[in-house]
């Protein structure tokens, strides 16, 4: 890549930083350019995020409605799905699963909240509640 | 409190040990670490998933730049893992006071001063830090341009965070300074290793292979019309282009890296190795730009187009990889 067509595209992803990338300069030597971002990678990013949201949300009805435990919320909203809570809490995938059933989860004991609870970085009577908004 | 000297990299692994080296004696880029721990690969692990999804990786695995150290600039990296927060932070402590700046292995959920986009579950950032003031960390990260602070909780939790790959703490620091080391006879062992990695690798979804694998396996999801295949695709280019500096990224350190060697060893071919891996780094570019369009519907989905490009970066490689072999 040359270092003109190191992409300046002011990527909201990038939260104002610049990454620096490698490129070369007019006599063909490599040099460290910082770069504001690069639409192609932006794309992709904010579909993973976009993804997170739109399961965030459906959660988050569904818990309202008592469908689901507020557990699968906050998975979501502390940007985790199913594999990633499983492994920063040590509790086995098909166990989590079961603790999405609000039955379940009301009956969970406090040592269990409190690994759910801690993985997540907050309280224990938070990860009981689901907020007035879904965002 | 010691003199740091803070550097931006593309990678945040081989930045650190690039700032580290150098801070403790001997100067080095970050893509001559990159180089030396030959760290440049593919790798398709469809069996592997991460959030329901394969691994792809387009460099060595995490921890591997730190531990080339040791056998190639014969010196000792001290790692070391702890069992709990308590005891990491207090060895933490410890080394800044001695004076020593230490590479910390994170998870960047954690750090508050990393925007929200940034943040993922993502256990292997490296980061440097160098001193304290309280209850405050003084931190180098290669990620920013400038050094940054980090809270003593946040910092704990980063460093203790579970899951994939978990640090349980890491951290890491020479033990001696680092001795001036012979590139003559270092140079053409590493890109020797690394030709290794690509060119011959134990399995096939590894190396050039990988890549070719990777591109049939596309073709085969459209042929099954595979409703997920535009998720799917949408995963290798945010693999290649978000996680880390990307894949075309690692492409264009290494063609840095085998600059600098040919410098040193006063060796043309190199020289046009270098080029010829710029030009790969380019292609591997155009395939996200043209999966993209795809995705995005900008222009009408053809599975052996895209295919097409990824083996054409194999190609482009696999040449590469012969000129610079035959050189050494």
């Amino acid at each position: 890549m040359e270092k003109d067509s190191v992409p300046q595209d002011n990527s909201p992803t990038y939260a104002g930083l610049r990454k620096l990338l490698y490129a070369v300069d007019a006599q063909g030597k490599y040099t460290g350019v910082p770069s504001t971002g690069w639409e192609v990678e932006s794309f992709a990013t904010q579909t993973a995020v976009g993804e997170l949201d739109r399961l965030r949300r459906d959660a988050w009805q569904r818990a309202r409605n008592g469908q689901t435990s507020t557990l699968e919320f906050h998975m979501y909203r502390n940007r985790m799905e199913l594999d990633t809570l499983a492994a920063t809490t040590g509790i086995w995938r098909w166990r989590v699963r079961r603790h999405f059933d609000p039955g379940r989860f009301a009956k969970l004991s406090v040592r269990d909240l409190t690994r759910y609870a801690d993985a997540m970085g907050i309280t224990i009577d938070a990860l009981r509640a689901v907020p007035d908004q879904a965002d | 409190m010691v003199a740091f000297q803070h550097r931006q990299a593309a990678h945040c692994e081989s930045g650190v040990v690039a700032s580290l080296v150098s801070h403790y004696g001997l100067p080095m880029s970050e893509p001559m670490a990159f180089g030396l721990a030959a760290a440049l690969a593919f790798a398709y692990l469809p069996f592997i998933k991460m959030g329901g999804m394969p691994l792809i990786s387009y460099r060595m695995w995490p921890g591997a730049i730190v531990t080339a150290m040791h056998k190639r600039l014969g010196i000792t990296m001290e790692r070391q893992t702890f069992r709990d927060s308590a005891a990491g932070m207090a060895a933490l402590d410890a080394q800044l006071d001695a004076g020593r700046a230490v590479g910390l292995q994170t998870c960047i959920y954690w750090l508050p001063y990393v925007p929200e986009q940034f943040r993922f579950h993502f256990n292997v950032h490296n980061l440097i830090v160098y001193g304290r003031d309280g209850d405050e960390y003084l931190v180098s990260d290669p990620l920013f341009e400038t050094v940054t602070r980090c809270p003593r909780d946040a910092l704990a939790k980063a460093r203790f965070a579970k899951g994939a790959m978990e640090a349980k703490g890491l951290m890491y620091y020479p033990k001696q300074a680092v001795p001036n080391i012979d590139y003559r006879k270092l140079l053409p062992a590493v890109i020797r290793a690394n030709y290794r990695n690509m060119m011959q690798p134990l399995f096939p979804m590894i190396g050039i292979k990988g890549i070719r694998f990777l591109a049939r396996n596309i073709v085969k999801l459209e042929k099954k019309k595979d409703p997920s295949l535009p998720l799917y695709l949408t995963h290798i280019v945010r693999m290649q282009e978000e996680i880390g500096s990307g894949g075309a990224g690692f492409r264009f350190i290494y063609a840095s890296f085998l600059q600098e060697a040919a410098a040193l060893l006063e060796n043309a071919v190199v020289m046009d190795a270098a080029k010829q891996l710029t030009a790969a780094g380019d292609e591997w570019r155009r395939f996200a730009l043209h999966a993209t369009k795809m995705i995005r519907g900008r222009s009408p989905m053809d599975s052996q187009a895209i295919a097409g490009i990824l083996n054409h970066c194999a190609d482009r490689e696999a040449a590469m990889w012969k000129t610079l072999i035959t050189s050494i």
